[in-house]
């Protein structure tokens, strides 16, 4: 396929983030600068200095709320995209409806309950939908510990094993790989090369 | 039995066993996970009484902090 075919396939797609963090931030500039034609993008915090060493914000962003902020990033890379932002906080009622008409639904929240919660959420509301998740991001090396797994329609991109902690801050790098290996996969889904959606659909 | 965990094949001696007892047979300590059974989402108060049994195709997706 020619970046020209690919564009054309993702321009009517809408993929979901919840979450404008590390992970989310740096998957939908991803997919945006790819061309997917739509991003719901969902998150209720605020920008702060300790965040840009691993989110897609800038020096002079702090204090924005987040998906106000990543929106702009979006409509300055690619304004192509169009971009719906929910300055919230997400709970399963609420994922139920804004999501409602993505193609796919992206988890890029940090903290391991709302992992938990969105995965309820979309098994609630949407149990068709792929979830693609981001788990075990933490610290810096082992890029071969890096993989995809596929849980039914759940994929987990990650290493599974490392968990935040203060001597285990998330980075740029892993962080980036994590998100964008997020990005990938959902390439993958939406061009309809997946193995796994190939032998179930 | 013969079931599968997690996309791979895993044989048991006994006939059945509830998520329990899977959980504690493989050692599963994470404080924050999903069970599916076929695709069923386990709530955690069933886990006592959930029974796996043969052919059965289980899912224990586990959550921690990062993002």
């Amino acid at each position: 396929m020619t970046f020209e075919q690919i564009k054309d396939k993702l321009k009517d797609k809408n993929i979901g983030i919840a979450g404008c963090g590390g992970l989310g931030s740096n998957c939908a500039v991803a997919l945006a600068r790819v061309g997917v034609g739509n991003l719901i993008i969902a998150d209720f915090d605020i920008i702060e200095e300790s965040n840009l060493n691993r989110q897609y914000f800038f020096f002079n962003q702090i204090g924005m709320p987040k998906a106000i902020a990543l929106k702009e990033n979006i409509n300055r890379i690619n304004p192509n995209t169009n971009v719906i932002e929910h300055d919230i906080f997400l709970t399963e009622e609420l994922i139920g409806e804004i999501y409602k008409d993505c193609d796919i639904i992206v988890e890029a929240f940090d903290k391991a309950e709302m992992k938990q919660m969105i995965l309820k959420a979309v098994h609630k509301h949407f149990p068709e939908k792929a979830l693609v998740m981001g788990m075990g991001l933490a610290g810096w090396g082992d890029n071969h510990l890096m993989q995809t797994n596929n849980y039914g329609n759940i994929f987990v991109c990650g290493d599974e094993l490392n968990e935040v902690s203060d001597e285990s801050p998330p980075l740029a790098p892993r962080v980036g790989i994590v998100s964008n290996m997020m990005a990938n996969l959902i390439l993958e889904l939406l061009l309809g090369t997946n193995e796994y959606q190939k032998h179930n659909r | 039995m013969n079931i599968t965990l997690n996309n791979k094949p895993e044989s048991f001696e006994t006939s059945s066993l509830t998520v329990t007892e899977l959980l504690e047979l493989k050692k599963y300590t994470y404080k924050m996970i999903v069970v599916k059974i076929n695709n069923r989402l386990i709530e955690p108060s069933d886990y006592e009484t959930a029974t796996i049994n043969d052919g059965d195709n289980v899912m224990v997706i586990h959550f921690f902090a990062g993002g």
